[in-house]
């Protein structure tokens, strides 16, 4: 296993400082990110006039894609805009996955609380 | 074992101390912890939106219904109004990164120019919100309860089997005088001719309300426009609840007080985080106008509010998500 402490990648650390190019790169990724969180946002708002919500499986299936595509919005302003994706990966996982035990934990409670209090199934209601 | 020890390893790569081992500052770490404790509170809004409204045994208002009214425009558009505020919010997190490159390359000219529209666009943004709750709390004609069963027939034909304690919409125009008229306001007056009702305002600028239709369904799927005799069934059937707009403890949108309660926290909240975000971004651009980041020699509090306020557009795509397009 490639040891990550010993990896010296300090390319936002204080002292680093980008060069033109650098930035060009940087800025190249940053305008097609924007894009990309456009078109999403735009294709989500156009599913959520279109189609009408029901009882059926494609309401959840619809639902679902809502939430995937939101977690892939996400996904892109943490790595790029914050640029979590270029720091050390010790730093990146220990900010992300304290966050998704306890959030996992707290959906799990619901959903199983939720079950037995209101007598339903949450998940695909 | 023995091959580990002798595997030569270069001083300068192993920590020795001395320097974070995660090759960032202190300042910036503890942002990322903060932000990972804040976004927590938020994944608890809207766990709990999500239980409220799973629990619920009447119909929770829909996002499309809701939220359609534009600023200066009649008509609807369903979530267009949502949807530019999302696109306001993402561009003006694109100007922060914008902002934060510029940094990294010590152009100070680029770091204020990019600064000065993330705040314009946060400015934007909290604009259309206050837009967007004064239309919430005004609402769009009001709504009362029925006092006992009605059956009435729709347009087409399709019968509505209308229980005692179901909602029943007004129109705009009418709905405003009605809410005169029950405040006590002794200039409006209300009266029955040719098979519907009539508010009449009198005063410096004498006008009627006419009683053209109820709608059915309003803020759910199936909104039904119910006019002529039947409207006048639903009329007679009226309780005193009458509900006109929203606040913290009566809402035209739905039987469940929690549904506008929620509306009023997590966009709140969330707007509160805006505010601050700009606040801070105000601060750091004097502090980059008056040369204090040259005298660091780095741009790093940029990039730590760069950080506050990615995590403001974070939150704002899973509320977009999960209160009003879900």
């Amino acid at each position: 296993m490639e040891r990550d402490d010993l990896i010296v990648n300090d390319s936002y650390a204080l002292n680093a400082h980008h060069s033109e190019e650098e930035g060009q790169a940087i800025r190249k990724k940053i305008y097609m990110v924007t894009v990309i969180l456009s078109v999403i946002t735009a294709v989500e708002v156009g599913m959520g006039v279109m189609f009408k919500r029901s009882e059926t499986f494609t309401w959840t299936a619809i639902k679902w894609t809502f939430i995937i595509l939101t977690l892939f919005k996400a996904g892109y302003i943490v790595m790029t805009f914050m640029h979590l994706g270029d720091e050390r990966k010790n730093l990146r996982n220990a900010v992300v996955v304290p966050y998704f035990v306890f959030i996992a934990y707290l959906i799990f409670i619901a959903l199983t609380e939720g079950a037995s209090h209101f007598g339903m199934d949450l998940m695909f209601h | 074992m023995s091959g580990e020890a002798s595997k030569a390893i270069s001083k300068d790569v192993l920590w020795g101390g001395g320097r974070s081992p995660f090759s960032v500052s202190y300042g910036k770490m503890m942002m990322w912890y903060f932000l990972v404790s804040d976004a927590l509170t938020f994944g608890g809004l809207l766990v709990a939106y999500g239980f409220s409204r799973a629990g619920s045994t009447a119909a929770w208002p829909i996002g499309e219904q809701v939220f359609r009214a534009m600023p200066f425009l009649e008509g609807h558009y369903p979530l267009a109004y949502v949807a530019l505020m999302t696109f306001i919010l993402i561009v003006s997190s694109v100007t922060m990164v914008l902002a934060v490159e510029a940094g990294h390359r010590n152009d100070r000219s680029g770091v204020l120019k990019w600064m000065a529209w993330t705040i314009v666009g946060g400015f934007t943004f909290l604009g259309s919100q206050a837009w967007e709750w004064s239309h919430f709390i005004h609402g769009s004609g009001g709504s009362f309860l029925l006092a006992e069963d009605v059956t009435v027939s729709g347009p087409e034909g399709e019968v509505f089997n209308m229980t005692a304690g179901e909602s029943v919409f007004m129109d705009h125009h009418f709905g405003h005088l009605m809410e005169m008229y029950l405040d006590g306001n002794p200039a409006v007056t209300l009266s029955e001719s040719g098979g519907h009702i009539v508010l009449t305002e009198l005063g410096d600028h004498p006008h009627e309300a006419h009683l053209h239709g109820l709608t059915l369904n309003k803020f759910v799927e199936g909104e039904t426009l119910i006019e002529g005799d039947a409207m006048m069934d639903l009329w007679n059937a009226r309780s005193e609840n009458f509900s006109f707009g929203a606040n913290l403890h009566d809402s035209e949108y739905a039987v469940q007080q929690s549904y506008s309660n929620f509306f009023f926290f997590i966009t709140g909240f969330h707007g509160f985080h805006v505010f601050s975000g700009v606040v801070i971004n105000i601060v750091v651009f004097f502090m980059v106008l008056n040369r204090v980041m040259e005298r660091r020699k780095h741009y790093e509090m940029v990039e730590k509010v760069g950080l506050y306020w990615h995590f403001v557009d974070l939150v704002w795509v899973f509320v977009f998500t999960f209160f009003y397009l879900i």
